[in-house]
């Protein structure tokens, strides 16, 4: 049966940032018990929207109605009150309070002043959804998964009636995506109305009732996503003119570039992951890939990798160099390339110009004169990237943080590519980025792969990882499982692995694939 | 060594400690709510002069400690205009209000150097003061003392047993989430400077109206900046601050004790203990920098401003 | 309703504007504040600001007041570039001020030319190890340099204080804390004759020049840039932190040395207590004030050695308190951080509640 009463119905809501009209006249309406996706791709204005609705930013323009009221959404306590409740991409939680007083701190004081009962009732809450989990618990000791839990547990408590989740399966793995919508299925079926926010498009179509697609700020399309192919949404998502995928030939592995032996690293960080006994080879010619669930390693994995962290010398080898204990100056040299997860703040200086940046990592490209910088050849080179990868920007002296994400991305893989590494190292290239920028990034990784480069990809985008690797695995709590090529591992495969799976007998087996 | 001189050493390091652990206190409140506020110095000697001046005026001390207070407070709302709601570089805005305070100080407070007033009295505690050696150190000290005491007491239990306790600390943690919870995080913080201030206020007054019952220019001598020290090697916990302000203020009245014993060691080279021992102490807290991460309020020192 | 907005882009015209604003908002306190102290505003900021520069002494007095105060911000300056938040100028300017009394003193009975550049190296080098001090315990022990320089301040002056009651003090002198007066070959030669400004003040303006063509040409001034700007890039690109914090500090300990040993073998000619008035506290606001730009400085440094003229000017004229000084340098530091936000931020007028949306205008949009 379909549900009737209308719950929220929003009426061209327009909202302004400077220099960017984020959202143009967005309308849409949703029923209770109805399950909605908001679609569009990165930059669309889909958060943005949320963010209205959520009372955290003030609309310029356009009205919202709530059960039959139009009301103003003045703050997230706001918002709560109405029964309206979130579930963040990046999570609004607190990681040294425990769960409890995570919950606690949402809540009026009246209600969490009894914390026995509090105890009782997220214990209960998160059982009855199956969720469970332990009010006790402080929420840094909490995996990915189970943090998102308390964020859903959160709103349940505080008797919400409409669930915003901003992009909640990418942060978790296929298995406990299965879990999560069993759970929302469940809530919808009680009443419960949902908003999903996702560019995935088989998850909108296995989970939503209706759809509404966002292009630069602007409805495109509502839709039944059920009754609906594909291609048919990502059209409405990114319009007529933009490839939807980059089409990858089969890669010619040859031989291997980059060994990695036994890397163990004790992180300093508290909230940090400990890399164990990891071993790779990294083949020339080839893409391989590393899924995982935000937060098991792939930033230290990178940061061993890229010199940021130092280990035994032997423990990193490229092109027959022990390199473990090297700076990343040194590893450069050596014809290692690296594109971080953080684009501002880490890829890039996001204050300093194009030209600057160029310099950050290219520097040993001839760019010195002993002491001195030689800003004509530093002009010269920024100008190549910028044509070389079509970034988009007003001009090599604009400052980085004044570019998009997909032009700054193009900008950060063009300095890196053009610096002729052996081997790239790339985490989360097209996190953020929007569909066009996207395939450009990806094409230019098969590019480097098919010049004989080696080509390591840290993503979380399983879609991605599918397209381009030659060879696939999954990082979970900092070890790594085995290594297949891409065709022999099925996405429950891939998931078991991501969930730390891999100890059993079928490692073996797959060690074997892999060899 | 006897039990006479003994007593009399621990007494006076807890008189010297007072000034410390009254701001220090302030400090660490202020700090839990994710701000850094560089300006206890200054807010420090505002607070002494305010104190000393009102005191001197009025002939009342209860009303010169409010005055230092309040004199705190204001020059902390100068910080936290800066530093919250035009989310200006936290240092910057606390070393300002350090060289601003020092000046301002000086300037107002120039008619009141040389003048004295009568410090506050020790006032035995009945029964407590009658201890044997604990007596003398603890209970046998003037009022303020006793309200550092309270108030230690006190920031304790709003720590960690109050909800307001948890509202400021996550606030601390991270102040985006803060916001997506619907706590109002400008708001909280804007208090915990206040609470700040009117501490410094308060540990300044100390120094003009008990510790030295005088006004001169830069009579903090770096107190302020110590206290910052001890926040850390407190790591952010009250219980801890207490003994460590204590330890601060048995280090700044060694010179004293050595010279009692007939040590014949200059007393510029001795005046330098305290300094020299809050390097030691940010070295000591190295070896397990890992304690103090734990422990650091997470979005300590960064400027937020919520979007619109 | 006035709200503050941030701009899209920082506004490069606020980013030098700001100093002019901060001054000007200190000239109108400091006209309210001569009012309410009963003086006739207008004369006392004549005094402050015109009085002392009505001669061509005075104009040297402020060379003279400038050269300590450029040669420790120009180190400062490589610092705060790169938010290392050195506090420890006045102590390297102390201790230099040691360094070159001890040497000036030891080689009081030779003359020669090599004497002075000995005397100032020392200084240099005195001034360079504190600094070195509070590098160490920050790449060492990752010690906040914020608290260490501060300590190593007081610590400087307690040890300046200790030698000039003791191992240092003039035999002679009537138990003065002061040394002998240092012979003529360790004194500055004088840029004027007739006034007292030596040659230190080149110094400050060669420091200046220096700071600047490392800041704008080299590959270490681009380092320190990115340190400040991002350390995780500067960790990413692989720069070496703990070499270039090593290199602001020694560098900035180095040129407040010598503008301690400026003090004693320029005006002074001997060892004081009171070699600096905070000239090292001070120049933490010439740097603000000058934008972290050498060129800036410059010109802030002359503007704050006025205040210094200023409030000597006030006290002898019109018997104000000297403090005055400090009052407005904090006051422009004050006004600069204030003003220093609209760089990032706009004031615009809004309506407190977003306007009232009909159900006209409602209904015309829906189908947009």
């Amino acid at each position: 049966m379909m549900p009737s009463a209308v719950r929220l119905k929003l009426d061209s809501i327009t909202k302004e940032y400077p220099g960017c009209r984020a959202n143009d006249g967005v309308s849409l309406e949703i029923k209770a018990g109805e399950i909605h996706a908001l679609l569009g791709e990165n930059g669309a204005g889909k958060s943005t929207l949320m963010k209205v609705l959520y009372g955290v930013v003030q609309p310029d323009g356009g009205s919202i109605i709530w059960d039959g009221k139009p009301i103003q959404v003045e703050s997230p306590a706001h918002a709560r009150q109405l029964g309206i409740g979130m579930v963040f991409q990046h999570f609004a939680l607190f990681e040294t309070l425990t769960v409890a007083e995570n919950i606690a701190l949402g809540l009026p004081a009246y209600q969490s002043r009894d914390r026995a009962k509090l105890d009782a009732t997220i214990r209960e809450v998160s059982q009855r959804y199956g969720m469970a989990l332990d009010p006790r618990r402080y929420v840094n000791t909490l995996s990915t998964g189970e943090q998102q839990r308390v964020e859903i547990v959160r709103c349940l408590i505080q008797e919400s009636t409409l669930l915003i989740l901003d992009e909640p399966t990418s942060v978790l793995t296929p298995q406990e995506v299965d879990t999560l919508f069993d759970t929302l299925r469940q809530l919808a079926a009680e009443g419960c109305s949902i908003v999903f926010i996702s560019h995935k498009l088989r998850e909108v179509r296995a989970l939503c009732h209706t759809a509404t697609v966002l292009r630069q700020g602007r409805v495109t399309g509502e839709c039944r996503p059920a009754d609906v192919s594909v291609d048919d949404i990502a059209r409405l998502m990114v319009g007529n003119h933009t490839p939807l995928q980059t089409r990858v030939s089969a890669a010619e592995p040859g031989a291997p570039l980059m060994q990695v032996q036994e890397l163990s690293h004790r992180t300093k960080d508290p909230f940090g992951t400990a890399l164990r006994a990891i071993n790779f080879d990294l083949r020339a010619g080839e893409i391989l890939g590393i899924a995982g669930v935000a937060g098991n390693g792939q930033d230290e994995l990178l940061r061993a990798l890229s010199g940021e962290i130092r280990s035994a010398a032997q423990s990193v080898v490229l092109a027959g160099a022990n390199i473990g204990n090297r700076s990343p100056g040194q590893r450069r040299k050596l014809g290692l390339a690296v594109v971080p997860e953080e684009r501002l703040g880490r890829g890039a200086v996001p204050t300093l110009s194009l030209m600057h940046n160029t310099l950050l990592t290219a520097y040993h490209q001839g760019l010195l004169t002993g002491p001195w910088v030689r800003y004509g050849r530093v002009r010269e080179l920024a100008l190549r990237i910028c044509d070389a990868f079509g970034v988009r920007s007003a001009g090599i002296h604009s400052p980085a943080n004044s570019l998009s994400g997909g032009n700054l991305q193009k900008f950060i893989l063009g300095r890196e590519a053009l610096q002729k590494p052996r081997v790239l190292v790339a985490s989360h290239p097209t996190w953020g980025v929007d569909v066009g920028s996207a395939v450009a990034i990806h094409e230019a990784l098969v590019e480097l792969r098919d010049q004989g480069a080696a080509v390591l990809l840290i993503s979380e985008d399983l879609d991605e990882l599918y397209q381009l690797c030659t060879r696939i695995g999954a990082i979970c709590a900092g070890r790594l499982s085995p290594l297949a090529p891409t065709s022999q591992v099925s996405i429950e495969q891939l998931g078991q692995w991501m969930a730390g799976e891999f100890e059993s007998s079928d490692s073996e087996e797959a060690g074997h694939v892999a060899a | 060594m006897d039990w006479g001189l003994i007593t009399n050493v621990l007494s006076a390091a807890v008189i010297a400690g007072t000034p410390l652990l009254l701001v220090a206190l302030g400090a660490l409140v202020c700090e839990r709510s994710g701000v850094l506020n560089l300006g206890l110095e200054g807010m420090m000697l505002m607070g002494a002069m305010a104190g000393f001046a009102a005191a001197t005026v009025t002939g009342s001390l209860l009303g010169g400690v409010l005055m230092a207070m309040i004199a705190g407070i204001v020059m902390s709302m100068l910080f936290a205009f800066m530093a919250i709601t035009l989310a200006a570089n936290q240092y910057a805005a606390g070393l300002s209000l350090t060289i601003f305070g020092t000046g301002l100080s000086a300037f107002l407070g120039s008619g009141y150097v040389g003048s004295t007033v009568a410090g506050f009295e020790r006032v035995a505690i009945p029964l407590l003061g009658d201890l044997p050696v604990l007596g003398r150190v603890l209970f046998q000290q003037d009022i303020l003392v006793y309200l550092s005491f309270a108030l230690a007491v006190g920031v304790y239990v709003l720590l960690n047993h109050s909800r307001a306790g948890l509202i400021i600390r996550a606030v601390g943690e991270s102040p985006e989430s803060a916001n997506a919870n619907g706590l109002k995080v400008l708001a909280v913080r804007y208090l915990a400077v206040g609470f700040g201030g009117a501490m410094a206020g308060l540990g300044g007054a100390y120094l003009s109206l008990a510790y030295t019952p005088m006004w001169s220019e830069n009579m903090t001598a770096g107190r302020g900046w110590i206290a910052l020290a001890l926040v850390v090697f407190a790591t952010w916990r009250p219980e801890r601050l207490v003994l460590g302000a204590y330890l601060f203020g048995l280090a700044s009245i060694l010179h004293l004790v050595l010279q009692g014993f007939g040590w014949r060691i200059s007393t510029e080279l001795l005046a330098m203990l305290p300094y020299v021992v809050t390097i030691l102490v940010l070295v000591l807290l190295s070896v397990n920098p890992m304690r103090t991460r734990l422990n650091t309020p997470l979005s300590l020192g960064q400027p937020y401003r919520p979007s619109r | 309703m006035l709200q503050l907005e941030r701009r899209p882009l920082p506004s490069p015209l606020m980013q030098w504007a700001s100093p002019l604003i901060a001054l000007m908002l200190t000239v109108i306190t400091g006209y309210l504040i001569f009012m309410a102290m009963g003086r006739d505003p207008l004369r006392s900021l004549t005094f402050f600001f015109i009085t002392p520069l009505s001669s061509a002494y005075g104009w040297a007095e402020l060379g003279l007041k400038m050269a300590p105060l450029l040669l420790c911000a120009a180190g400062l300056t490589l610092c705060y570039r790169a938010k290392l938040w050195n506090i420890g100028a006045e102590g390297h300017l102390l201790m230099g001020a040691l360094g070159a009394s001890i040497v000036a003193v030891e080689l009081r009975g030779h003359s020669g030319a090599w004497v002075l550049p000995l005397v100032l190296l020392a200084g240099m080098a005195f001034g360079a190890f504190w600094a070195g001090l509070a590098a160490g315990l920050k790449t060492r022990f990752n010690a906040n340099e914020i608290l260490t320089t501060i300590m190593l301040n007081y610590i400087a002056l307690n040890l300046l204080v200790y030698a000039v009651h003791g191992p240092l003090r003039d035999p002679f002198g009537f138990g003065f804390p002061q040394s002998v007066m240092f012979s003529d070959s360790a004194l500055l030669p004088k840029l004027i004759a007739g006034t007292r400004l030596h040659i230190g003040w080149l110094f400050g303006l060669l420091a200046a020049v220096a700071v600047w063509v490392v800041l704008a040409r080299s590959f270490i001034g681009f380092q320190l840039n990115v340190l400040g700007q991002d350390s995780r890039a500067a960790e990413f690109a692989g720069f070496h932190q703990r070499w270039l914090v090593w290199f602001a500090f020694l560098v900035a300990g180095a040129l407040a040395g010598l503008a301690g040993a400026s003090e004693v073998t320029g005006p002074i000619g001997q060892l004081v207590p009171h070699v600096s008035v905070s000239y090292g506290y001070t120049a933490i606001i010439v740097v603000f004030l000058g934008r972290m730009h050498p060129i800036g400085i410059v010109a802030a440094s002359a503007l704050l050695a006025l205040t210094f003229l200023g409030g000597e000017m006030l006290q002898i004229a019109m018997n104000m308190p000297k403090s005055i000084t400090q009052l407005f340098q904090g006051l422009l530091l004050f006004y600069l951080l204030i003003s220093d936000a609209f760089i990032h931020f706009r004031l615009r007028f809004k309506p407190a509640v977003p306007a009232p949306v009909t159900t006209e205008n409602a209904m015309t949009t829906q189908e947009g």
